[in-house]
């Protein structure tokens, strides 16, 4: 019995979706052999729901739901959702876009590891959930402020904790560096030039 | 009048049968930092709230701020009983983006270093629930062979735990012949060792009562709650990424994939003890095939230079202070790759910006989803089930808070 490579699945199941879900996705691109849809917000519960119910797809395993920080992009944002059904043994990875204020349709219904992993989400990024049961830090301290895993969040955080003898208690206090955060740039300014030579922009142009 | 203060009495008992307790974050059946505020009906368990974060260390954000070899022993501090596993998700992960071949010798080195370390894990861990459910001998039998096999990840990397052996596009260095022959030897008395292991604890009445239809999950119930490895073999899905998405050499070895049948505790720690033995079989099989050769790529961006090369050669010299400073480009992209750790699924997906740091690296660890179940898994149970089904759950705290 020979069974369907894996590129041939994924590209049986990149139409599948285009012809099926055409509302809820705005693109389909596969690298690296692995698929990734760009969906919309709104219609993530819909589309995730439909992506684990659907008999070509069968991605009944939440494997992870985690945010990314792309500060210069208009909605900064981005929630990424990976799938996996272990029947088939395929892939998927779900992204969709967001801001600060616009909450996302939380997926917790669908699959219940989603709370947590939205939970984290939101710990992280202070991306907001809609219709999350639960949607309280996590990860991050009692009583804790601003979101770790953004860009512009400093790495050295914002507040340092020790124990203070005379309150006989642990406080919180500004974080106090004794030497400043030192950010190497390794970055090599060879490497990274074009190999263009001023002045001969035109070389290029002569081959033609 | 009597009937009021009947009314009253029956009110209050009620009241008194329930309460909320901390389990945590110090208590030794936590295995870790664990909070979890439980709400009880007298003894059956109404509700459980896992408070987690208190080994919070931000490892996603550190790896941001860091090169991509800088990065790497991170890894070792997530699931601190395994560690080569995880440096082995994160390596797949920068192999698949910068497109590295791996060559054969490093790949043999690295299953045989990968079940080395579900055996340290499972060791741990097949003990310490026996621990929690009131046996006191096995860990005391289990952590002797688990500090010989630390003792091989000394002789390969330097470090008993922390090892950072695994690099992008193999091994760091090669094993020396005699611990080869060394780890060849472990193997068949450390079979028995597993058998004497599984006479103390198996059949005992007592493991049994407190393990059998405890914290049962169906098929459905693991798929919802996404759940991997044990988790989900326990219950009697054959599901192992060395078998569904071989990597390395784990295609061309030969060995089962154990399954449980009710999915209970006591199923679990059977397939635990079942891997163990499969995974001597695998380290047999690697070391009678291992190949000799390079264990890292030769001529190669992604790894340094021979020192007695650096001794004679400007290039080389140059390349290795770059690769050490500067460290390496990986184009730009995103992946998830991952392993069948001990403890399930872990994965990395990794983005890049054709720099020389991951600009994004969010670390899926097993132990968070299966954490999270317990307040599904511990509801109508017994107070004194929440540890046993804990331990049977198999969480390190290193790799849920990261």
């Amino acid at each position: 019995m020979s069974l369907p490579s894996r590129a041939a699945m994924t590209s049986e199941l990149k139409l599948h979706l285009e012809s099926v879900q055409a509302k809820a996705i705005s693109s389909i691109r596969v690298s690296q052999g692995e698929m990734t849809v760009l969906a919309n917000r709104a219609s993530i519960v819909k589309l995730l729901e439909f992506l684990r119910d659907d008999s070509p797809c069968r991605f009944d395993t939440l494997v992870a739901l985690c945010g990314c920080d792309y500060p210069t992009e208009r909605e900064r944002f981005e929630v990424v959702y990976h799938l996996l059904s272990m029947r088939l043994n395929q892939r998927i990875r779900v992204k969709i876009r967001t801001d600060e204020a616009t909450p996302v349709p939380s997926v917790a219904g669908v699959f219940p590891v989603a709370n947590w992993y939205e939970r984290e989400a939101f710990d992280m990024y202070g991306i907001i959930f809609s219709g999350h049961p639960d949607l309280r830090r996590i990860l991050t301290d009692y009583g804790f402020e601003g979101y770790p895993l953004r860009k512009d969040f400093p790495l050295t955080g914002r507040v340092q904790v020790r124990y203070d003898e005379a309150q006989k208690r642990v406080i919180n206090e500004p974080v106090r560096l004794v030497q400043e955060y030192r950010n190497f740039d390794f970055l090599s300014p060879w490497e990274g030039m074009q190999a263009v030579i001023p002045g001969d922009e035109k070389a290029g142009e002569a081959k033609k | 009048m009597a009937d009021d203060i009947n009314h009253k009495s029956a009110d209050l008992d009620l009241d008194d049968r329930k309460f909320t307790i901390n389990f945590g974050p110090q208590h030794p059946a936590a295995h870790g930092v664990l909070r979890l505020v439980l709400d009880l009906d007298g003894e059956i368990v109404d509700r459980v709230d896992p408070h987690i974060g208190l080994l919070h260390r931000g490892t996603e954000k550190l790896i941001e701020y860091k090169t991509f070899l800088q990065a790497l022993p991170y890894f070792d501090r997530l699931d601190y009983v395994a560690p080569m596993n995880q440096e082995h998700a994160y390596c797949l992960a920068i192999e698949k983006l910068a497109g590295i071949q791996v060559p054969e010798r490093a790949k043999y080195i690295r299953v045989i270093f990968s079940e080395i370390g579900r055996l340290l894990s499972h060791l741990l861990n097949v003990t310490t629930q026996a621990m929690d459910v009131g046996a006191l001998t096995p860990p005391l039998w289990g952590f002797e062979p688990r500090e010989q096999l630390m003792v091989f990840y000394e002789r390969a990397s330097g470090s008993r735990m922390h090892a950072a052996y695994f690099r992008p596009g193999g091994v760091h260095q090669d094993l020396p012949p005699e611990l080869v022959e060394d780890i060849h030897k472990f193997c068949s008395p450390f079979l028995k060792t597993l058998d004497d292991i599984e006479a103390l604890v198996t059949e005992n009445r007592i493991f049994k009562q407190r393990n059998v239809d405890i914290g049962v999950v169906s098929v459905q119930d693991a798929l919802a709650w996404g759940f991997s490895g044990v988790m989900v073999r326990g219950s009697g899905l054959a599901w192992d990424l060395r078998r569904a998405e071989p990597y390395e050499v784990y295609s061309e070895l030969d060995f089962k994939i154990p399954v449980g049948k009710n999915g209970d505790c006591w199923d679990r720690y059977l397939c635990r003890i079942e891997e163990m033995r499969e995974s001597i079989k695998i380290i047999k099989q690697c070391i009678d095939k291992m190949p000799v050769g390079p264990v890292l790529p030769e001529h190669s961006k992604f790894a340094p230079p021979r020192r007695s090369e650096m001794k004679n050669s400007m290039e080389a010299l140059i390349h290795h202070f770059k690769l050490y400073t500067e460290g390496f480009h990986v184009p730009a992209g995103e992946t998830y790759a991952c392993v069948e750790a001990p403890k399930g699924e872990f994965g990395v997906y990794l983005v890049t910006d054709g720099g020389n740091r991951p600009y994004r690296a969010k670390i899926k660890a097993p132990g968070y989803a299966h954490l999270h179940a317990m307040d599904h898994l511990c509801r109508g149970h017994m107070l004194a089930d929440v540890s046993a089904i804990l331990g049977s759950l198999d969480i390190v705290f290193g790799e849920v808070d990261r």
